[in-house]
């Protein structure tokens, strides 16, 4: 807790040298790069040993992770592992059992007022009123946020840009708009008040492929200007719009790091998927005479032929070894041969699978975690 | 969000159309049988009627509405108290409460404009007691407001909040006078204890500031105990969020 409140000192004197950063696109990019040398020293996000019990249930346990400046984090995890509770306590709404996190190098058990300043959130499903309008909507909150008076158009201004709503439903209600631009109404928020960290939870659920397209865009543009979290269950996406992965389960972090990282942690060697002919049952049998250490990890019967997935632990392998390999054989003709990059899908089963492995023995861990925690905060 | 959302503006309809016509009743009979009573007086003498409706209606929705539609999670991570988020609930439901008390003064107006002869000069427009009953209003709002406002926090359903809004105004009301009845049929209280019953007479305090009295110790009763209740709304939320 000590080293917690120097951080959050000198945190502080840092960030009044650097004055107003991280506005919105465009002209103060100059002012950001100027900075980055100052900045890099305290991470965005910093989290420490934190748990949050609901009576009986721990929502998340013990979970570590750093978030520096300029990076898009996602946070994956199934229902109820916790994403939700870590970003809630991040943004200040809801507090931890114990463990400390620090946001901008303040911590937010110790000063949330400094630190809902620096964070700009959108919580799961978006709420808006739907009474007013969009631009009614935004500069309230822009007040709220404490946007200057005199900055206050400009700042919605920019902002509905950014989102895409200045010419298409500035003046709209709420209520009457589609899910897609509530989303973006509920982004465009997020972005007022020049926040340094911006958490989003589940931003792209319920929209469809266009509309998370628009959104992927979004977060590209915000990309090396603000510190980006999300959290999502829609694999694809996170792989596509994040630097980093966290995955989370049942309360733990079970990995964290670039899709790569996480690869080659999780599922290891190269794989390939080939397409044969004949009796599929000779390929193990002749990688093994030709030399090649192989495991067939999946056969999809097809029409006439048949598909295999199979690993290869070797880095230095490549396809033509694998093509000389097997088209020496007669009973199968080799049709196809693809090299298979594991998608985040395989590699977020590998991780919580593993998990749940490691837990499955200590306890029984309740698993609506998340569900109960809506009741508690609710009763 | 209160003076944007048509159920405000259906509780200020219906509160008007209700005192209006009870103002014309009053006047009727006061034409009928004559009276010592003023009719501004009467009318005054009627406030429970609109409050127990109107007040539930104007602060049920405040924090129970914001609460159930979440939105009262994107006002926590906004740099703002909760302190200032209770007061300033509190402010538009009392500025709309005031507001229409203030509109009901339109009554003897017109009344007076229109029939200037049936009226006599001074009978509507009694300054002294509209002006007395006017400050026991503003200094009941509070404490029925923050009732309200309380009831809203503690719950996320509206129709819970409006429930329990209302029978806290009926037992504060309605409450006080009946302790204040038991206490002059049975007229056994020791001293002390009929001081307090005495203190919680909310039609007692009513009388006395329309017939121009206006006595410090319900000022502190309707002000101190709203501030007590905002307070406890404030740690509500902050509890609960």
């Amino acid at each position: 807790m000590h080293s917690g409140l120097d951080a959050s000192r000198d945190g502080r004197n840092l960030f009044s040298l650097v004055g107003p950063q991280l506005v919105l696109p465009g002209n103060q990019l100059s002012l950001i790069a100027d900075n980055t040398l100052l900045m890099e020293d305290i991470p965005s996000i910093r989290v420490r040993d934190l748990s949050r019990q609901f009576g009986q249930v721990n929502a998340i346990q013990n979970v570590n992770f750093t978030v520096n400046q300029g990076e898009v984090v996602g946070f994956l995890g199934p229902n109820g592992a916790g994403k939700s509770t870590t970003m809630r306590i991040l943004s200040g709404i809801m507090s931890a059992s114990s463990g400390s996190a620090w946001v901008g190098g303040i911590s937010v058990a110790q000063n949330p007022h400094e630190v809902k300043r620096k964070i700009g959130y959108m919580p799961e499903n978006n709420p808006l009123p739907d009474d007013m309008r969009v631009v009614e909507y935004l500069r309230f909150r822009a007040r709220l946020k404490e946007v200057p008076g005199r900055k206050l158009r400009e700042t919605v201004q920019e902002a509905m840009e950014i989102c895409d709503l200045a010419r298409t439903a500035r003046r709209k209600i709420i209520g009457t708009l589609s899910k897609g631009f509530r989303q973006r109404v509920g982004i465009a928020d997020a972005l007022l008040g020049s926040p340094e960290v911006i958490i989003m939870d589940e931003p792209t659920i319920g929209l469809d492929p266009h509309q998370i397209q628009g959104i992927r865009k979004l977060i590209d543009n915000l990309r090396g200007k603000l510190t980006v979290i999300l959290s999502s269950h829609i694999l694809p996406e996170i792989e596509r719009c994040c630097d980093r992965v966290i995955v989370i389960n049942r309360g733990r972090i079970v990995a964290a790091g670039t899709s790569q990282e996480l690869r080659d942690e999780f599922l290891p060697g190269n794989r390939f998927t080939i397409e044969v002919k004949g009796s599929a049952e000779m390929v193990g049998l002749a990688l093994n005479e030709g030399g090649i250490d192989a495991a067939i990890i999946e056969q999809i019967a097809g029409n006439g032929s048949q598909k295999l997935v199979i690993r290869i632990e070797s880095e230095t392998l490549d396809g033509s070894d694998l093509i000389s390999c097997l088209s020496k054989r007669s009973e199968f003709s080799l049709m196809s041969l693809s090299r298979s990059v594991p998608t985040l899908e395989e590699i977020f089963l590998a991780a919580t699978k593993r998990s749940w492995e490691e837990t499955i023995d200590k306890k029984p861990v309740i698993q609506e975690a998340e569900d109960s925690k809506h009741e508690e905060t609710t009763a | 969000m209160l003076f944007i959302s048509p159920s405000t503006y259906v509780a200020g309809v219906l509160f008007l159309c209700l005192m209006g016509f009870l103002y014309w009743a009053i006047l009727r009979t006061s034409v009928n049988a004559s009276s010592d009573i003023l009719p501004s007086v009467q009318f005054f003498s009627i406030f429970w009627i609109p409050v127990f409706f109107v007040v539930p209606l104007l602060t049920m929705r405040s924090i129970a509405g914001e609460r159930s539609s979440g939105t009262l999670d994107t006002l926590m991570t906004t740099p703002t108290s909760r302190v200032s988020v209770v007061f300033s609930k509190f402010a538009g439901a009392y500025i709309f409460y005031i507001l229409l008390w203030g509109l009901t003064l339109g009554f003897p107006l017109l009344t007076q404009k229109l029939f200037p002869h049936a009226a006599e000069a001074g009978a509507l427009l009694d300054t002294a007691s509209i002006t007395g009953s006017f400050i026991f209003l503003a200094v009941s709002g509070v404490l029925f407001i923050s009732i309200g406002i309380l009831a809203s926090s503690i719950t996320r359903s509206q129709l819970v909040a409006g429930m329990l809004c209302f029978s806290t105004l009926f037992v504060v009301i309605v409450g006080g006078q009946q302790l204040g009845n038991l206490a002059e049929t049975g007229g056994q209280l020791s001293g002390w204890l009929n001081a307090t019953v005495n203190y919680l007479q909310i039609f007692e305090h009513l009388d006395d500031f329309s017939r121009g009295i206006i006595d410090t110790r319900p000022f502190f009763y309707y002000v101190s105990t709203g501030l007590l209740l905002l307070g406890i709304s404030s740690l509500v939320i902050e509890a609960k969020a």
